[in-house]
């Protein structure tokens, strides 16, 4: 071994000792230009070996070499051993408390009321019908004796009625004056459409009774419309807005405009049907109340009753959303308490 | 109607079927059961209950038909008795200071046991001395020195009513040591009657309906055969003077009755049905009433007699005439007009006919001789008189849903009946039965195939037949039709296709909803409409909603006053028309609401004290009326109302920067632009809601869309806003649904980069920046695709007077790459424009 080759081993260990001791990327800096820079002894040695006899040059040429790429692969290792210190340190200040609540965003959200009309319109367009509204405030006539309740029709204390100041005018009581309206554009064309709209009704304001309330009304007329295509129409109807195997029941009940009349019962949500406080202990919940198109109604909507026939029903949005979140004062839906809409 | 479940099966055997059996048939034949409650008889142990129980039930050892045969008196005690008692294996000595016990105290061994309820120690009864029901378990004691283990029960304590004055004392023939459930154990129903079902606000028109239904036999009483003869007429005389308003009237009558107390059973039953039994006379009217479901009416013949002078009174139906009066039983002295019917002689009104008797004419505890209407009233009469005079009346509720005139006479059999048995006394030989107007009971026809085609189910001729019999009605099936004859017990049946559904329904509702098959919708279906204008008040809804803003839903009645406090001076102007409610139900909502804007300054007053940041809007009608227009226009209005900071405060940003005018006209812009309405515009206006300078028009074309701003400081002070400022906007819903276009053509994506460069221009003040920016736009032509205006300053190297408008101008063509020469050319094409229309200088960098 030449001396030559006995410094540049010694280089290679005094260097790797050396490296070993280096902590920061400075001092790896230090190391870099002592040990692998222009005037560090690996790099002397080959701008010496013009010096050297030409015999060894070979020689010590392989050795310098040997040591250049030790020394440079030791340094890669390290510098990448403390690039991934470095990051470790800096991910690590970089540490936040993800439990901490995140950045408010104010989410707008629509009315309960307003979703559960949406629910059951849409249900209904699947169904093929169509939406049909009719105004709100309404003559005597639309709203009672068309719809087969002549004036002191005992019938008429069903609703109690906001009356205006201006003679045979009254705020409608039910979504049900539509009907009219509608079977008189529609003529003996076949109906199959829902009316949806707020009514009023003359009660005290209390948890339980309210003064405005979403209605929405579903009328079909056409020849040879039974009683069993209510009956099924209806049922679909429960299927879609409460589950496919909600159980439900027809009982017999009256409205002047219908004739024969039922209403129609859901096993109640709440308790399966078990009894509970929501349905009073019966396991049914009743949501709407239905019927056979009266002839005098069909009459005065412009059908033949001879040749036509149809059904109608009507549910309250107010009193199904009620019973869904379990409100227990209705007048939460119309004070717009934000707490409470919020909640939606 | 509170109907006891043995006073029904009078009529009809229903042992085999348990109380929740029986509940569902009433239900599922339209007499709805809303509860029931129980006395004495135990709940039914089915798996589900599909009804409301409350009540008690009577332990059958713990509870005895007991007789007392002898009251000693207490030796520490005067209000105290011991009774010596046989319970039928035993004899016992109770303790009790019931006060009808008293009168026999010391009198030894009773001739006539009295019979008793018993209860043993251990039974759950109510407790007698709290007030409502209140279960209590009966425990050995020791009162006043005397040992006391079961007790003599009162009605309050077996649940019966909430008498607890004395205990009951049994009819004499109760069985001594029969189980008292066995007794008399009842249960009540307590069902919704329908407006069109009045003949079963009876015992015997809910058995009729259990009797169809469940396929049994109806056992009607007969009551007495009307007395023969020509007694009675010669004792009184009868008019009737409109037939049409009083189709029938009867008169029967009984002499030499006493006012003493009905049998026990009578009483019991009346309790349970929710009337209180007074003696044998009234109880024997109510009692008929509630049994046959005709109201009856008593007189006190001798009254009678006195008012007319001791001859022969001479009764008269007839209408009031003006300025009469009467004085009703239940105190009140009504004013009468000539469309109401009386009960008159000669002397005058004696009774509001078919609603309640005169004070001056009627039975008392002294009345002696009895004279019975039983008559029948036209119905429609009846509710007028009744919602003219606003007096609750069981007779008047009844008539006026209509009682069928052959009703009268099997009340008056039965009436008469109960007052001989209870009251004693002698019938008075003949009835007087004025019967000028007997209603045509309709016969109605129907076809197999009708019933199917209306129905759709396939119920036969012969089915409908035995429902319709069982119901009552006279059939006849021949030739393929089944005709029907209304039975003369109802007035709900209809004359031809009326009548046909009528029929329908009757044979629905008893052969079963619940049978009838559920089919889908065969026919054609109509055409499809396209609805516009609920698919964009959808749209807005969900617009507004992603924009974070809450939904409302309005009241439409207010006041005129509320409205009012969105104007400064907070004045109601009496020239403004408004849909004005007759009957409104509070001072605060008398008219139905013209202005979206109060409704929603409303809801932010209201809502600011809970939350320092608002966002609501609401869609609704106000009502408009217009002159010479029965109904009012009802407008669409959209509502939109912001207040306070525009953020809620967190740890982030614990001060939030308060809203102002931009924040709501932004959501405007999105909303504006979501429902792709063209042409918009803004423009300063005046509105008396709204701050002067910060109110702004909201267009398109020429189109007024509605106003916004923010709150003038005046209108604020009408409220108590606890969160500030308050923004609001009042758009017309119907132009955003005309408008909004559903169909509209996209921009296409040019394939070339775009050129981006800042300009900055100085104007002044004044220069509004729409104005400004439709300039550049307008120089810039279609190669400029975007102004954006990114910053606005105000300095003093400007001189006063003027801003600098910064915009970033976006420039890009759609078939080639713009060079640096392209954008000068715009630039400079923009510069000069601004320069010309509004002196503006080009700001240097």
């Amino acid at each position: 071994m030449t001396d030559r080759e006995a410094q540049l081993e010694n280089e290679r260990k005094e260097a790797l000792a050396a490296l070993n001791d280096v902590r920061t990327a400075e001092e790896l800096e230090a190391w870099r230009i002592a040990h692998l820079g222009k005037s560090s002894p690996v790099m002397q040695a080959f701008s010496d070996l013009g010096k050297l006899p030409p015999e060894e040059r070979p020689l010590v040429g392989r050795v310098a070499n040997a040591v250049k790429q030790a020394l440079e692969s030791a340094y890669a290792v390290k510098s990448e051993q403390l690039r991934q210190a470095e990051l470790e340190r800096t991910l690590t200040s970089e540490r936040i408390d993800v439990t901490l609540p995140g950045r408010a965003v104010q989410r707008g959200r629509l009315h309960p009321l307003n979703q559960t009309l949406r629910e059951v319109c849409q249900i209904f367009r699947d169904m093929g019908f169509q939406i049909y509204r009719s105004p709100e405030v309404e003559t005597d006539d639309f709203n009672f004796t068309y719809l087969n309740m002549p004036p002191y029709h005992p019938a008429r204390d069903m609703w109690d009625t906001f009356y205006t100041e201006k003679e045979g005018v009254l705020l409608r009581t039910h979504t049900s004056p539509g009907q009219i309206h509608i079977m008189r554009e529609r003529a003996p064309e076949n109906i199959r459409a829902i009316l949806p709209g707020t009514t009023m009704r003359y009660e005290q304001l209390t948890a339980r009774s309210e003064i405005e309330f979403i209605q929405v009304e579903v009328l079909v007329v056409g020849k040879g419309i039974t009683f069993a295509d209510m009956k099924g129409t209806l049922n679909d109807f429960a299927a879609r807005a409460f589950g496919k195997d909600a159980r439900t029941r027809l009982r017999p009940s009256y409205f002047p405009f219908t004739e024969p009349s039922a209403e129609m019962d859901v096993e109640c949500f709440v308790c399966g049907g078990q009894g509970c406080s929501v349905c009073k202990g019966t396991g049914w919940l009743e949501i709407l109340g239905c019927g056979m198109v009266h002839p005098t109604v069909l009459e005065f909507g412009g059908y033949d009753p001879q040749v036509f026939s149809g059904f109608a029903a009507g549910m309250g949005i107010d009193r199904s959303t009620l019973m869904r979140y379990r409100v227990e004062d209705i007048r939460y839906f119309r004070n717009n308490d934000i707490r409470f809409l919020e909640q939606f | 109607m509170k109907a006891p479940l043995s006073w029904i099966k009078d009529y009809i055997d229903l042992d085999d079927l348990n109380i929740e059996q029986i509940a569902h048939h009433l239900t599922m034949v339209g007499l709805e059961v809303e509860g029931i409650r129980l006395v004495g008889l135990p709940k039914p142990e089915d798996e589900r209950h599909e009804f409301n129980y409350e009540g008690i039930s009577w332990d059958r050892e713990k509870f005895l038909v007991a007789e007392v045969l002898e009251v000693m008196p207490h030796p520490n005690a005067d209000r105290l008795v011991l009774c010596r008692l046989n319970d039928g294996s035993q004899e016992l000595t109770i303790l009790t200071g019931a006060p009808n016990l008293y009168p026999y105290k010391g009198k030894g061994t009773l001739a006539q046991p009295l019979k008793v309820a018993y209860a043993r120690e251990g039974a759950i009864l109510y407790d007698g001395h709290q007030p409502g029901q209140v279960l209590t378990k009966l425990k050995r004691a020791v009162i006043r020195g005397v040992e006391s283990f079961s007790m003599i029960c009162s009605e309050k304590e077996l649940g019966i009513s909430d008498e607890h004055e004395g205990v009951i004392i049994l009819d004499a023939d109760a069985p001594v040591g029969k189980p008292l459930v066995d007794y008399m154990g009842d249960a009540v129903f307590d069902i919704s009657i329908l407006p069109n079902m009045v003949r079963d606000a009876s015992m015997i028109g809910i058995a009729r309906e259990l009797a169809a239904v469940t396929r049994r036999e109806l056992r009607l009483p007969e009551g007495i055969p009307l007395p023969q003869g020509d007694a009675l007429s010669k004792r009184v005389s009868l008019e009737v003077h409109k037939p049409e308003l009083n189709p029938r009237f009867m008169l029967g009558m009984v002499e030499n009755v006493q006012a003493q107390p009905s049998p026990y059973w009578v009483q019991r039953r009346l309790n349970l049905a929710g009337m209180r039994p007074i003696d044998a006379l009234v109880d024997a009217t109510n009692y008929t009433m509630l049994e046959t479901g005709e109201p009856l009416h008593a007189f006190d013949y001798d009254l009678l007699l006195r008012r007319a002078g001791g001859n022969a009174p001479s009764i008269i139906t007839r209408t009031a005439q003006p300025g009469e009066t009467l004085t009703l039983l239940d105190g009140t002295t009504q004013p009468l007009d000539e469309n109401m019917e009386v009960v008159a002689d000669s002397a005058g009104p004696l009774s509001l006919a078919g609603i309640m008797g005169g004070v001056e004419s009627g039975i008392s505890a002294q009345t002696r001789d009895v004279l019975l209407e039983a008559a029948s009233w036209n119905f429609i009469n009846i509710r007028q008189t009744l919602s003219k005079l606003k007096i609750p009346s069981e007779a008047g509720w009844r008539f006026s849903r209509g009682i069928h005139p052959a009703l009268a006479d099997q009340a008056l059999r039965l009436c008469l009946q109960r007052l001989l048995a209870w009251g004693g006394g002698r019938l008075v030989e003949g009835v007087l039965d004025a019967y000028p107007l007997p209603p045509q009971d309709p016969v109605v026809t129907l076809k197999e195939e009708e019933i199917i085609s209306h129905l759709g189910a396939e119920i036969s001729l012969e089915e409908a037949e035995g429902i319709l019999e069982r119901l009552g009605f006279e059939c006849l099936l021949q030739e393929g039709k089944l005709s029907a004859k209304t039975p003369p017990i109802r007035l709900d049946i209809g004359e031809g296709l009326i009548g046909k559904a009528s029929l329908m329904e009757e044979i629905a509702r008893i052969y079963g909803y619940e049978r009838i098959p559920s089919k889908r919708l065969a026919t054609e279906l109509p055409a499809p409409v396209f609805d516009k204008q609920l698919d964009t008040e959808e749209k807005i809804r969900d617009i507004l909603v992603s924009l974070g803003l809450q939904d409302t839903v309005a009241y439409r009645q207010t006041s005129p006053q509320r409205e009012a406090c969105i104007l400064p001076d907070q004045a109601v102007d009496p020239g403004v028309a408004y849909v004005r409610i007759k009957n409104p139900i509070s001072s605060d909502r008398t008219v139905l609401r013209r202005s979206g804007l109060a409704t929603m300054l409303e809801l932010l007053e209201y809502n600011s004290k809970f939350r320092p940041s608002l966002a609501l809007f609401e869609i609704g009608p106000v009502f408009l009326p217009v002159e010479g227009q029965l109904l009012p226009n009802e407008a669409l209005r959209l509502s939109v109302g912001m207040a306070g900071l525009r953020e809620m405060p967190t740890w982030q940003t614990k001060t939030p920067e308060p809203r102002d005018f931009y924040d709501l006209k932004g959501i405007l812009e999105a909303l504006l632009r979501g429902l792709h309405i063209p042409e918009v515009s803004y423009r300063p206006a005046e509105h008396p809601t709204f701050h002067p300078g910060k109110c702004a028009q909201v267009l398109s074309g020429e189109q007024a869309l509605g106003v916004f701003g923010e709150l003038h400081p005046m209108v604020q002070e009408h409220y108590e806003f606890e969160a500030l400022p308050v923004l609001a906007a009042e758009l017309d819903a119907d132009q955003l649904v005309a408008l909004s276009r559903v169909e509209f053509e996209h921009e296409p994506l040019s394939p070339y980069p775009p050129m981006v460069e800042d300009i900055a221009v100085i104007v002044a003040e004044e220069t509004p920046a729409a104005a400004l920016e439709a300039a550049i736009h307008q120089a810039g032509g279609k190669l400029l695709v975007d102004v954006h205006l990114f910053d606005i300053y105000r300095g003093e190297q400007l001189g006063p007077g003027k801003k600098s408008m910064a915009y970033q101008l976006t420039y890009q063509a759609y078939d080639r790459t713009l060079t640096d020469k392209d954008a000068e050319t715009i630039r400079n094409r923009v510069v000069r424009a601004l320069a010309r229309e509004f002196g503006a200088v080009l700001r240097s960098a």
